[in-house]
């Protein structure tokens, strides 16, 4: 059961050796290795809901002298979202780049971020977590290139240099933990870290990196133009998985093994941050002339909803109470990924239909192609948070816990974010709307337009009708992982 | 010895604060590639010098993060050189961002 | 940008540093034993490599390794998803030719001495696998376009080697019941030598293949 660990990582790994070796079968190999991944993340599923949290140590050192691998209730949970996400991604590339180029190009390094990403969520070391954000940064980098163009290029220069500057300040925070500890396993860290001036910095530092990584506000500049300049199907990891990720490794440090180190006060202030993020990110969606940077600054917002968690989640002792609000927390984030996932595809088949995704130019739409405006109305529900998507439960929570803590000043981003996100996600559903005559046929290409359109339905009817099995995983389950 | 690591791990946050200082004071993309890597190399100097253990053998676990840390650091500044090389064929950054 | 505003810059960079040291210099006075130094010296004899660096790189700490490889590989699948490189150099005068034809073998001993040697003493893949991408180097500044490696499918095998090595490796182990990179003791010398040269292989070929800047001229385009 637990081999499912390393495997979650290797198999994904040994499908970008296969692709990088014959780029001319890269589609078939990659669609193999897609599959593969995600049904070992499903036996790890499995794994974890039948047997409670899973660790392994790699090469069979333990801690403090191995790596480990963990698999609890929250990370398992976004590695499932992510192994959805990404086989939809994979099976929507094979239709979106026509040339065969182009495919062996995308294959291996899109594995190897899938690597990445398994790695990190499943990650247990401060040290290896700083190889897998490389791994992450580079191969994404890469990807958002794919589109060729001198924007593109440019942004990922930026997303690129960003990322390493990132990495840089994470290392130092890493080098000092490693100074005044003496060992990198978080799952001892947690038993000995103790407040002080020194674990203060590097908790700092360690934040800070990662939010680069993130696009926590004010660190989000260079996301916008990364995102909305990537080949659609990148666009989608890179919104839905990436930052997700970063976002988690930085509530997993504040809410596990850091836990005793942090204060009301940064706690707060990461709120704070997360909330500007949310009205800022919003207030440009709302503003954007296009429709994948329209994705990309709600992006921007998404990621801030899951901050504002923290500080309501800081001071909490463990009991149901927390427990609920993780699951609300988990439950935004799947939302967000699967949802922005699903619009980020839906996109690009507006794009490479009517050549443009200008919203103001975005008319009769929905005549052309039904499927895809579905996808983007069903995507928007998600993303305003509206009955019954799994966010709308999610915002919920917060704002029942925002008021039982007295912490109601939280409410107020909430609100306007969700105004706002109803305001642009009308702005284009009314313009793909504006066109008479009765639409033909719901579905004009199937491999390219039913992923987007699954991953929308998960969003909205999965999630939210299914939340109650999210709470039984995390109660199975130690929560903080 | 105490001093000496103290110097040394002393050059490596300071080496580590100038990069960090000529990546946000410079526009060009070289020298921000190369302040990126000075503060690198300031990171892995603090880890050189927290390696030394007096009379006993040094640390090995440091001088291994250092030697992974370089492999990485190398991988990113070949990508965006060449990634800096092509925008600069392809005639620079475009003037309209995003 | 203005004066102001280096100036600020410069004045909270001089406050972060400030800060940086004065939190580092007490805890280099106060921190305590290192467990894991002590664990790895100690474990050293299980692992069958003398040198303690290279035991922490492919047996302890391989999982890092393995992901540090793929890093690797991503830089080069990137540098090379971007096309064809900017031409070669000019061909070398004589006397560079005659110096590349010296340094360029020797450049590749020392990298296989290095390789071998890192076994016991200070050396092993990375610094190995550097010498061998100086190699490279050195060749396509004399003008070679392809820096000395072979052609595009052979290229792709030898930046896969590293983390094919080390996959494969894991996953027989896996297979066989282990812990993934769990070599047992009577391999794994010969188990980390294996993937060391594979490694080194790997290292070398990448860090000349990303110094072309491109994928491989005369490749199938």
């Amino acid at each position: 059961m637990s081999a499912s660990l390393p495997l979650a990582v290797s198999l994904p790994l040994l499908g970008a050796l296969a692709t990088t070796l014959a780029p001319r079968r890269a589609r078939t190999l990659g669609l193999i290795a897609a599959l593969a991944s995600s049904a070992v993340v499903a036996w790890l599923v499995v794994a974890v809901w039948t047997q409670g949290a899973l660790r392994v140590d790699l090469g069979g050192w333990s801690a403090p002298l191995g790596i480990g691998l963990e698999a609890g209730g929250a990370n398992t949970l976004l590695l499932a979202m992510t192994a959805l996400v990404a086989l939809a991604i994979s099976v929507h590339a094979g239709d979106y780049f026509r040339d065969r180029i182009q495919l062996g190009h995308f294959w291996p390094l899109w594995l190897l971020l899938w690597a990445a990403l398994n790695a990190l969520l499943l990650a247990a070391d401060l040290f290896n977590i700083y190889v897998g954000l490389e791994l992450l940064g580079l191969a994404g980098a890469a990807l958002a290139a794919l589109g060729g163009s001198r924007a593109a290029l440019s942004a990922s220069l930026r997303y690129l240099l960003v990322g390493l500057l990132g990495s840089m300040t994470y290392l130092l925070g890493v080098a000092l933990i490693y100074t005044a500890y003496g060992q990198l396993d978080l799952g001892l860290l947690a038993t000995q870290l103790t407040a002080g001036a020194a674990e203060a910095t590097a908790l700092a530092l360690l934040t800070l990196g990662l939010a680069f990584k993130a696009a926590l506000f004010p660190l989000h500049f260079w996301l916008p133009p990364t995102h909305a300049n990537a080949p659609a199907p990148v666009s989608a990891a890179l919104s839905a998985l990436v930052g997700k990720v970063a976002a988690w490794l930085i509530l997993l440090l504040w809410l596990g093994p850091f836990a005793t180190v942090t204060a009301p006060a940064g706690a707060t202030l990461l709120g704070l941050l997360g909330a500007c993020g949310v009205v800022w990110g919003s207030w440009r969606a709302l503003r954007a002339e296009r429709l994948k940077l329209l994705a990309a600054h709600s992006t921007v917002a998404q990621i801030g909803y899951l901050f504002i968690f923290v500080p309501l989640l800081q001071g909490l002792a463990p009991g149901s109470e927390r427990t609920t609000l993780i699951g609300a927390l988990l439950l935004m984030a799947l939302t967000h990924g699967f949802a922005k996932a699903a619009f980020f595809l839906a996109a690009g088949q507006v794009q490479q239909h009517a050549g443009h995704d200008r919203i103001s130019d975005l008319g009769g739409t929905a005549q052309r192609l039904p499927a895809t405006t579905f996808t983007l109305g069903l995507a928007g529900v998600a993303l305003i948070g509206l009955p019954p998507s799994g966010s709308f439960i999610g915002k919920w929570l917060l704002l029942e816990a925002a008021i039982a803590q007295g912490q109601w000043w939280w409410i107020a981003p909430l609100l306007a974010g969700t105004l706002l996100a109803a305001a642009y996600v009308f702005r284009v559903l009314a313009r793909a709307f504006n066109l008479e005559p009765t639409p033909q046929r719901f579905v004009n290409q199937g491999r390219a337009e039913l992923p987007g359109l699954v991953l929308a339905v998960i969003a909205v009817v999965g999630l939210g009708l299914a939340a109650g099995g999210l709470w039984g995983l995390l109660e199975a389950v130690e929560v903080e992982r | 010895m105490i001093p000496l690591q103290a110097l040394y791990g002393s050059a490596g946050v300071v080496l580590f604060v100038l990069g960090l200082w000529s990546f946000l004071v410079h526009a060009p993309l070289l020298r921000k590639l190369i302040a990126i890597n000075i503060m690198g190399s300031g990171v892995f100097h603090l880890l050189i010098a927290i390696a030394e253990r007096g009379t006993e053998p040094p640390d090995p676990v440091p001088h291994a993060l250092v030697l992974t840390g370089i492999v990485v650091a190398v991988s990113a500044t070949a990508l965006a050189l060449v990634f800096s090389r092509r925008l600069e064929d392809a005639g620079g950054p475009p003037e309209d961002e995003c | 940008m203005n004066g102001r505003l280096r100036l600020l810059i410069a004045l909270l960079a001089a406050v972060l540093g400030a800060a940086l040291l004065w939190v580092f210099l007490p805890l280099l006075a106060t921190r305590p034993e290192s467990a894991l130094a002590k664990a790895a010296l100690a474990a050293r004899p299980l692992t069958g490599v003398g040198n303690p660096v290279t035991a922490v790189l492919l047996d302890y700490r391989a999982y890092d390794t393995l992901l540090e490889l793929a890093v690797l590989l991503a830089a080069l699948l990137g540098i090379w998803s971007l096309g064809p490189p900017t031409p070669a150099y000019q061909r070398a005068g004589a006397a560079l030719r005659a110096m590349i034809a010296w340094v360029v073998p020797l450049l590749v001993l020392a990298g296989g001495y290095l390789l071998w040697a890192g076994g016991q003493v200070p050396g092993g893949a990375f610094q190995g696998g550097a010498l061998l991408g100086a190699a490279g180097v050195v060749l396509r500044l004399g003008g070679d376009p392809h820096a000395g490696l072979p052609a595009e499918p052979w290229q792709r095998l030898l930046a896969s080697l590293g983390v094919g090595a080390f996959v494969i490796v894991g996953l027989v182990l896996l297979g066989l019941g282990r812990d993934f990179l769990d070599y047992p003791s009577a391999w794994a010398k010969w188990l980390i030598l294996v993937i060391e040269s594979a490694a080194t292989l790997a290292i070398g070929a990448t860090l000349a293949a990303a110094y072309v800047g491109g994928r491989p001229p005369g490749g199938t385009r």
